[in-house]
C-alpha cells in the first residue's frame, strides 16, 4: 500500500528550470564528437562518385597509396558488408554500381586530413554511365530504369515492410478501411488534387562526425555525433557480425539530429579504415557539402488525392496516392512511408479510406528520418486539399475541419478508437483561428483579376502525428543516489538539443521530492555503462523516458523505505517520502534524511544496513500490434499528439515576396512538463518549418547532380526571416499512460507550418499553388500564370 | 611551408609554427586547443565560428592563421571572467536562448561585438547582428530576448 504525499516544495512538473546543458554550451565548454582526438587518431576522407548512376568498371588507388602518411585505402569492391535496419539494400562505398551522385566510392586514412584527401584526389576511378530516373511517378512505369534490379533478393523486415519484386518500389503500404467505392457513391462531388514536395536537407550545424577504432579481440569502439547509440551499436554488430558487448558506442554532445543522425551512416567505414590501418582510430568529418550531397536527407513525394465529399462538406471517401522520392537507398525511408501512410488522411475521420503509399527507388541522394516523420510531406497535401475543397463548396475552411476533425467515440483510418483521453484537435484548432482573428480573413475571390501591391491572407491548418516505431520499443533508466542525496540519472535516449534532459530533470526531482539543482542526467551517452534505449526519434523519448525515470523512482523510493523502515521500526506503508526526507506518517519528526540512507545507513554503534541506492526503471510501448499487410488496420500508435497552425501574411504580388505577420500554433500536449522546452520547441519548429514552406528543396540538373548543397544555395531560414509575431497555446488532455500525462512535441511544430501558408496565400490572392517551396520565385511564376488565365 | 605566429587570445599569449595555408579556427582549435569555437561550413556561411579579431567580428574559418599574427582574438573562452558567467551567458541560460548549442559560441561573439559597437541596440540591429549566424534549433526568438535584455540593462546602467 502506497501512501499518497504531496510537498509544496519539490513540484517542478510544468515548472521552467534552467537547462542542464547551458552552462556548458555558452562557455564552450561542451565537447562535441567534433572537437575528440583519440591518441594514434588518423584523418578519414571519403571520395563520391560524379555520376547519379554508373557501373564502376575500373578504380586504381596506385597513386593514392604513395602519398606521404596515408595508412589505408578502401573501395567497395574490398567491402561486402550490407547495411540495412528495416532494408537492407546499402553498401558501405558502393560496390560496382553507383546510384547517386554523391554516393561514397573509396575512402582513405591518413596521418593528415590534408594527405588524405590528395590521396581521395588520386583515386582513379572509371565509370561507364547508366540511364538514371529521377522522379518517382516515371519510376513507377513498366519500363523505367531499375535502380535496384535484385531488390527481390534484398534481405529485409518480414510481415512489415513489402517490397515488390522487379520494380523500384521498396515498400508498398496499404491502407483500407470501409468500402471506398459506396464512400464515392455517397459523395455529392468528388475532387482530385496534386501535390509534390522536394527533398529537404536536415541541416543540423554540426556536421557529421564519427571516430572509429578496431580494437583486438573483435572488439569496436565508436564515438559519432549519433542520436541512437543503441541502433548504432545494433546495426554494426549486425553488420560485422559482432557480439554486442564488443561493440562500445559513445556520444558526446550533439549538434542538433532533426531525424538525419537517426540511424547509422559514417560509424561502419570509419572502423573497416581503421581496422585497415591496424586498428588506429579513425576519424571521418562530414564537410557542409557532404553533409549536404552524400549524407541522407528528407525524402520528397508526390501526393494524388481524390475525396468524396457531401454539399455540407463531410468527407465520405479518401483516396491517396502517395508516391516518396526515396532516393537510391530505401532503408529509413520505408518505415516513413509506413508510418505516414496511417496518418495520411489527417486528424479527420474518414469511414472509407484507401491509401497507397509507394516508397520507390530514384537516382538521387537517398531519403531518411526527419522531423515529422513524413508528416510535413502528407499534411502538404492533406490540408491544402480540404481548404480547395471548403472553396468549391462555399466553406468556412475552419468549419469544414471541425465537421470532419476526430472526436471521441470515432475511429482512425487505422481503427484505432478515439478516447476522452487522446487528445483534442478540434480546441487546437479554435485557439489558433481565433489568436490570428480567422473569421476576418480575405477571402480573396479566385476569378476576375488579381489583386495588386501587398495584401493580406490568413490560413490555418490541423496536423497529428503519433511515434512511428517497433511494437517491441522500449526504454529503460538507472537513477544513482549519490554520497549528498544528489542523483545522476543514467538513460539512452540522446539529448542532442531538444531538452529532454531538463524536462526529465523536472520528473525526477519531483518524484523522488528533491531539488531539481541535485538531479544530474548525465550526457554522455555510453552503450557500455548505459542502460538500453531504442532510439531518440518520434517525438517519444519525454514519454518513453519519463515513464522510465518514474520507475527508476519508485524503485530508489521502495530502496529508501525498506531500510528506513528498519531504522525507524515503522512498516513500510507508514513511510512517507518528501523533501529529501523520509518518515513516519503520524510522527512526521520520526523520520531520516536522504542523505543518511544514500549509500548505506550506519547505527551509532556502528552497524550498518542497506547500501547504496540505485533505481532501476523501464517502460516498453503497450498495447501496440502489426499492422495487416493487407488494410494497414491495426493500433500502431503510442500516443498522438495533435495540435494546429494560424498564419497570417502579407504577399507582395508583384515580387511573389512573402512576409509573415503572424503565427499562432497550439499543442495538445497531455501536460506541460517543462513550460520552456515546451515553447522553444515549438518556436524553434515553427521556424524550420517556415525553412520547408518558404525557400527549402534540393534542385538537381537533369544528369542527377545536386545543384545547390552549400549555405550559399540552400538557404535555412536566418533570424531574419522569423515572423514578427509568434504565439503558442497549449493543451492539457492527460495521456493516461504518459508521464504525468504527457506526449511528445517535439517534431510537432514544424508539421502543418507549410499547409498554413499555401492556404493563407490562397486566402491572400484567390491562387492555389501546388508545389513546395513557396519561394518569391515560385509565388510569383503562381500568380504570373493564374494573372495570364484569369486577366485574359 | 611553417610560419611562427605570436597572437594573444582571450589575454593570453601565444606563440606557434602553423602552415600557410593554416585558417584561424584550425589554429584555435588545432594548434591552441581552443574548441569551444566551432566550425559548421567552412566558408564563412554559417557564423559558428566568430571570433573578435583586434576587436573586428570574424569568420575564423575564412581567415589566415598567419593574418592573426600579432592580433587579439577574443573567443568564446575569453566570455566568462574566470567562473563569473557574463551578462550575455546569463541572459542566454534564462531566456533558453540555445539548444543543441553548436551555433552559440558563435553567436554570443556576434552579439558581444553588437553589444561592443552599440550602446542601445534596436530589435532591427539585434536581428542584423545575428542574421549571418544560422541557428537550425532554436527559431532565433530566445537569442534575440536574451540579447534585448542584457541591451536594455546596459543602456539603463548608461543613464544612471
Amino acid at each position: 500500500m502506497s501512501v499518497p504525499y504531496k510537498s509544496d516544495k519539490h513540484q517542478y512538473v510544468g515548472g521552467n528550470g534552467e537547462r542542464l546543458d547551458a552552462i556548458d554550451k555558452v562557455t564552450g565548454a561542451a565537447v562535441y564528437a567534433h572537437e575528440m582526438v583519440v591518441p594514434g587518431m588518423l584523418y578519414g576522407r571519403i571520395k563520391v562518385s560524379p555520376y547519379a548512376h554508373a557501373r564502376i568498371k575500373r578504380v586504381d588507388t596506385s597513386k593514392a597509396e604513395k602519398v606521404e602518411g596515408v595508412r589505408a585505402i578502401l573501395t567497395g569492391a574490398t567491402l561486402d558488408m550490407i547495411l540495412g535496419l528495416y532494408m537492407c539494400d546499402r553498401h558501405i562505398l558502393g560496390r560496382d554500381v553507383v546510384r547517386y551522385q554523391g554516393e561514397q566510392v573509396a575512402a582513405v586514412a591518413a596521418e593528415t586530413e590534408f594527405a588524405a584527401r590528395r590521396a581521395c584526389e588520386l583515386i582513379e576511378i572509371e565509370y561507364e554511365p547508366l540511364p538514371a530516373v529521377f522522379d518517382p511517378e516515371e519510376a513507377l512505369a513498366d519500363d523505367a530504369v531499375r535502380v535496384h534490379p535484385d531488390l527481390h533478393t534484398y534481405n529485409h523486415m518480414r510481415g512489415v515492410f513489402f517490397p515488390q519484386a522487379h520494380t523500384n518500389i521498396a515498400h508498398h503500404q496499404k491502407i483500407r478501411k470501409g468500402d471506398i467505392e459506396a464512400g464515392f457513391a455517397q459523395a455529392d462531388q468528388i475532387f482530385e488534387h496534386r501535390f509534390t514536395n522536394p527533398p529537404v536537407a536536415h541541416a543540423p550545424i554540426e556536421t557529421h562526425v564519427t571516430i572509429a577504432q578496431a580494437l583486438p579481440g573483435r572488439r569496436a569502439h565508436i564515438i559519432t555525433s549519433a542520436q541512437s547509440p543503441f541502433t548504432v551499436r545494433n546495426l554494426f554488430a549486425i553488420a560485422f557480425g559482432m557480439p554486442h558487448n564488443n561493440v562500445r558506442v559513445q556520444i558526446p554532445y550533439v549538434g542538433g539530429g532533426f531525424g538525419g543522425k537517426a540511424g547509422i551512416h559514417l560509424e561502419p567505414l570509419a572502423y573497416c579504415l581503421s581496422r585497415q590501418a591496424g586498428g588506429r582510430p579513425v576519424k571521418i568529418t562530414a564537410t557542409r557539402e557532404e553533409e549536404f550531397n552524400v549524407l541522407p536527407s528528407r525524402q520528397g513525394l508526390k501526393t494524388i488525392i481524390k475525396t468524396g465529399v457531401k454539399n455540407d462538406g463531410r468527407i465520405t471517401a479518401l483516396k491517396v496516392k502517395y508516391m516518396w522520392d526515396a532516393g537510391a537507398y530505401a532503408d529509413y525511408g520505408v518505415n516513413i512511408g509506413r508510418a505516414a501512410a496511417t496518418s495520411g488522411a489527417g486528424p479527420y475521420v474518414v469511414d472509407n479510406c484507401w491509401i497507397d503509399s509507394l516508397v520507390v527507388y530514384t537516382n538521387k541522394l537517398y531519403g531518411t528520418a526527419f522531423r515529422g516523420f513524413g508528416h510535413l510531406e502528407v499534411l502538404w497535401g492533406v490540408e491544402r486539399n480540404l481548404d480547395r475543397i471548403a472553396h468549391a463548396l462555399g466553406l468556412n475552411p475552419y468549419e469544414i475541419r471541425q465537421k470532419n476533425v476526430l472526436r471521441t467515440g470515432t475511429t482512425t483510418i487505422t481503427g484505432e478508437k478515439i478516447t476522452a483521453n487522446h487528445g483534442r484537435p478540434d480546441i487546437c484548432l479554435e485557439k489558433v483561428a481565433k489568436d490570428i482573428g480567422f473569421e476576418d480573413r480575405t477571402k480573396a475571390p479566385t476569378t476576375g483579376p488579381l489583386p495588386k501591391g501587398k495584401v493580406r491572407g490568413k490560413g490555418i491548418a490541423l496536423l497529428q502525428k503519433s511515434p512511428a516505431m517497433p511494437v517491441f520499443t522500449s526504454c529503460s533508466a538507472f537513477i544513482k543516489f549519490n554520497e549528498d542525496a544528489s542523483v545522476n540519472v543514467l538513460i539512452s535516449g540522446v539529448d542532442y538539443g531538444q531538452g529532454t534532459y531538463s524536462s526529465l530533470a523536472n520528473i525526477v526531482a519531483q518524484e523522488l521530492s528533491i531539488p531539481r539543482e541535485k538531479v544530474n542526467v548525465v550526457y554522455d551517452c555510453d552503450t557500455a555503462t548505459q542502460p538500453y534505449d531504442w532510439q531518440t526519434v518520434a517525438s517519444r523519448f519525454q514519454v518513453m523516458g519519463g515513464n522510465a525515470c518514474i520507475d527508476a523512482c519508485h524503485d530508489c523510493i521502495a530502496q529508501i523505505k525498506q531500510v528506513a523502515a528498519q531504522v525507524l521500526r515503522a512498516p513500510e506503508h507508514e513511510l512517507i517520502c518528501e523533501d529529501e526526507r523520509v518518515f513516519v506518517r503520524h510522527t512526521p519528526d520520526q523520520g531520516l534524511s536522504y542523505r543518511e540512507l544514500a549509500i548505506g545507513y550506519t547505527y551509532p554503534n556502528g552497524n550498518s544496513i542497506g547500501g547504496p541506492i540505485n533505481g532501476r526503471g523501464k517502460y516498453i510501448a503497450q498495447g501496440l500490434t502489426h499492422l495487416d499487410p493487407e488494410t494497414g488496420q491495426g493500433k500502431a500508435a503510442l500516443d498522438w499528439t495533435y495540435g494546429a497552425h494560424g498564419m497570417e501574411i502579407e504577399l507582395d504580388t508583384e515580387t511573389g515576396e512573402i512576409e509573415v505577420i503572424k503565427i499562432a500554433s497550439a499543442f495538445d500536449v497531455g501536460q506541460i512538463i517543462h513550460e520552456g522546452m515546451c515553447r522553444t520547441q515549438v518556436q524553434g519548429g515553427v521556424v524550420q518549418g517556415l525553412g520547408s514552406a518558404l525557400f527549402e528543396g534540393f534542385r538537381f540538373d537533369e544528369r542527377g547532380r545536386m545543384l545547390n548543397p552549400s549555405f550559399v544555395d540552400y538557404k535555412i531560414p536566418t533570424a531574419k526571416d522569423v515572423p514578427r509575431e509568434m504565439t503558442q497555446h497549449f493543451v492539457e488532455t492527460p495521456q493516461l499512460d504518459g508521464p504525468f500525462g504527457a506526449r511528445g512535441v517535439g517534431e510537432h511544430p514544424m508539421i502543418s507550418i507549410p499547409s498554413a501558408m499555401g492556404n493563407a496565400i490562397f486566402d491572400a490572392t484567390g491562387v492555389d499553388i501546388i508545389d513546395l517551396p513557396l519561394s518569391s520565385e515560385n509565388v510569383y511564376m503562381a500568380l504570373k500564370g493564374a494573372r495570364k488565365t484569369r486577366e485574359s | 611551408m611553417d610560419y611562427d605566429i605570436e597572437l594573444t587570445v582571450n589575454g593570453v599569449k601565444y606563440k606557434t609554427r602553423a602552415p600557410a595555408s593554416f585558417t584561424l579556427i584550425q589554429l584555435l582549435r588545432d594548434k591552441l586547443h581552443l574548441t569551444g569555437t566551432k566550425e559548421g561550413c567552412g566558408i564563412g556561411e554559417c557564423g559558428a565560428c566568430n571570433v573578435l579579431l583586434d576587436g573586428k567580428l570574424v569568420n575564423s574559418c575564412v581567415v589566415l592563421g598567419v593574418e592573426a599574427n600579432g592580433a587579439e582574438i577574443r573567443t568564446i573562452e575569453g566570455e566568462a571572467n574566470g567562473e563569473e558567467l557574463s551578462d550575455l551567458q546569463q541572459a542566454f541560460i534564462k531566456h533558453h536562448a540555445l539548444q543543441c548549442g553548436f551555433c552559440t559560441p558563435g553567436m554570443l561573439m556576434s552579439a558581444r561585438d553588437l553589444l561592443n559597437r552599440t550602446a542601445n541596440p534596436t530589435d532591427e540591429e539585434i536581428v542584423e547582428a545575428i542574421a549571418a549566424n544560422l541557428c537550425r534549433c532554436t527559431g532565433y526568438v530566445t537569442i534575440v530576448d536574451a540579447i534585448r535584455e542584457v541591451a536594455d540593462a546596459k543602456s539603463k546602467g548608461g543613464a544612471k
